[in-house]
């Protein structure tokens, strides 16, 4: 909605604008999880959570350290039935169908809803075959530099890695190998990404950097992170749920909503009290 | 206790805007005193005064900017602040009206009086008062009582059009009046003001308290 140009200026785009074409687009729900419990062995990491996230859309996930925020996002894409005694109740329904259903195969699944880790985490390989890996894995054919190249653009990362291709991923600084991470998981074309924590072993202007991609990406992938900050959350993503640990120590969704909404007035006074640092 | 001074800042900034809020209220009663003893010296006073009033609402402002800037407040700790804020804004403004007040006082000085001031001493208690209870409303983050001065900002409006009328008339029944007249009607402007600015701030306690930003009651001037 632009305001009426009445006074015959320049059309020019206002904060309204831009804060109503969010609004006025209707979220479609790519994954729903929906009465979800994760468990190590007997013990119970998640109960009973439900919810929607959106595509095309950056969701945040926040939450005290141990309320079961890697949990969730590790259950989104079957990473965590490989952690020992991990299984799960409930369903997660990606585009509708469980993903826990018979005959998912949990590698292809896989890439569809790629991960990025904490710790940008590059093979001991080039820059090139490090991108390169999962499109070879998946038998994914066509000209593999071109792929490469596409994949490193979409990361931010290709002006500053085009003319070492060969050289060792090892050598770059840690906010270039966690994009080249995001390279990576692009590569394949995935229609999800999940980010644990991906900016935290990142100094500020590395983490910017990557939290700037994160919007771009959004506008053709559906983003899940999970962060530990606050600020990062509310300066990236446009919905965000917080978990919180029960008494019985597993972790519960207490609030999900519009991130502008939960950060300037939540609905749950546990959120608020997080939120403004006075959880105890 | 976790962020025990952030919290001290708060209240540090609660106290300033009170403080504020009390020297424009003082300001509101010295300058109808002018007015109403025909004090040149005394309206002189509120309008040296309006400076003090002025560098506290920049103050108020430089705090809140400082808190926004290292504090990174969130949820109800942004309503604060800019709740705040904005009231700092708004109690600034009356100060401005209670300078008008006196500068009109001044421009009298010298003139008969017109009448004998009755209703405009009343719409400055009742814009007072208005003003007094939006602040106590920001204490006790009580948005009844924020609603409730919203709503009796209509009394003052009724009475603005009282004023008005009866000045109106002076100046048909006698040409020589209409100076006079229309200075105090500039004077009833003001209060009238002044009072929908109190609903301004009560506007601000509802928000500060529901995150909800509306316009209560929307003042007929």
């Amino acid at each position: 909605m632009v305001t009426e140009n009445f006074l015959n200026l320049p059309q020019i785009e206002t904060a309204e604008d831009t804060v109503e074409s969010h609004r006025d687009a209707a979220p479609e729900s790519v994954i729903d999880v929906r009465n979800l419990d994760a468990f190590y062995g007997e013990v119970r990491a998640l109960k009973d959570v439900t919810l929607s996230l959106y595509r095309r859309r950056v969701s945040a996930v926040i939450g005290p350290s141990g309320c079961g925020k890697s949990t969730l996002v590790r259950c989104l894409n079957r990473m965590h039935e490989m952690s020992p005694g991990g299984h799960v109740d409930g369903e997660v329904l990606y585009q509708g169908e469980n993903i826990y259903g018979a005959g998912v195969d949990p590698v292809e699944l896989r890439s569809r809803i790629g991960m990025v880790f904490q710790k940008p985490n590059p093979f001991p390989k080039s820059i090139f075959e490090n991108v390169a890996f999962g499109l070879k894995v998946n038998g994914i054919g066509g000209n593999l530099g071109e792929r490469v190249e596409r994949s490193l653009r979409r990361a931010a990362l290709w002006d500053e890695v085009k003319d070492r291709l060969k050289q060792s991923a090892l050598q770059l600084s840690g906010g270039q190998q966690q994009r080249l991470c995001i390279a990576r998981a692009l590569a394949v074309e995935p229609e999800v990404i999940l980010m644990d924590e991906p900016c935290s072993a990142l100094d500020p202007m590395a983490t910017l950097a990557v939290e700037e991609l994160i919007r771009e990406l959004s506008q053709e992938v559906t983003i899940i992170i999970v962060t530990h900050n606050m600020q990062q959350a509310a300066r990236v993503s446009h919905h965000t749920a917080f978990l919180m640990m029960d008494q019985d120590k597993a972790g519960y969704l207490v609030e999900y909503g519009p991130t502008s909404e939960v950060f300037t007035n939540p609905k749950s006074e546990h959120t608020e009290a997080y939120i403004t640092g006075r959880f105890s | 206790m976790v962020r025990a001074d952030f919290d001290r800042h708060l209240r540090m900034l609660q106290s300033d805007l009170l403080i504020l809020g009390s020297m424009v209220e003082k300001a509101i009663a010295k300058a109808l005193d002018a007015l109403k003893r025909r004090d040149a010296e005394a309206a002189r006073q509120v309008i040296r005064e309006d400076d003090y009033i002025d560098s506290k609402r920049y103050n108020l402002e430089e705090q809140c900017i400082e808190l926004i800037a290292t504090q990174q407040p969130m949820a109800g700790d942004l309503r604060n602040i800019i709740a705040m804020l904005h009231i700092a804004v708004e109690l600034e403004r009356m100060g401005d009206y209670a300078e008008g007040i006196a500068k009109i006082c001044l421009m009298m000085e010298g003139e008969p009086p017109l009448k004998p001031l009755i209703d405009l001493p009343r719409m400055s208690e009742m814009a007072t008062e208005m003003l007094r209870r939006s602040l106590d409303a920001l204490v006790h983050r009580d948005t009844v009582a924020a609603l409730a001065v919203c709503n009796d900002d209509d009394e003052v409006d009724a009475l603005y059009d009282q004023v008005y009328r009866e000045l109106i008339f002076f100046m048909v029944q006698d040409t020589n009046t209409i100076q006079r007249a229309t200075y105090l009607l500039w004077v009833a402007h003001d209060l009238e003001r002044i009072a929908d600015r109190a609903t301004n701030i009560a506007e601000r306690v509802i928000f500060l308290v529901t995150g909800k930003m509306t316009e209560i009651n929307v003042s007929r001037y």
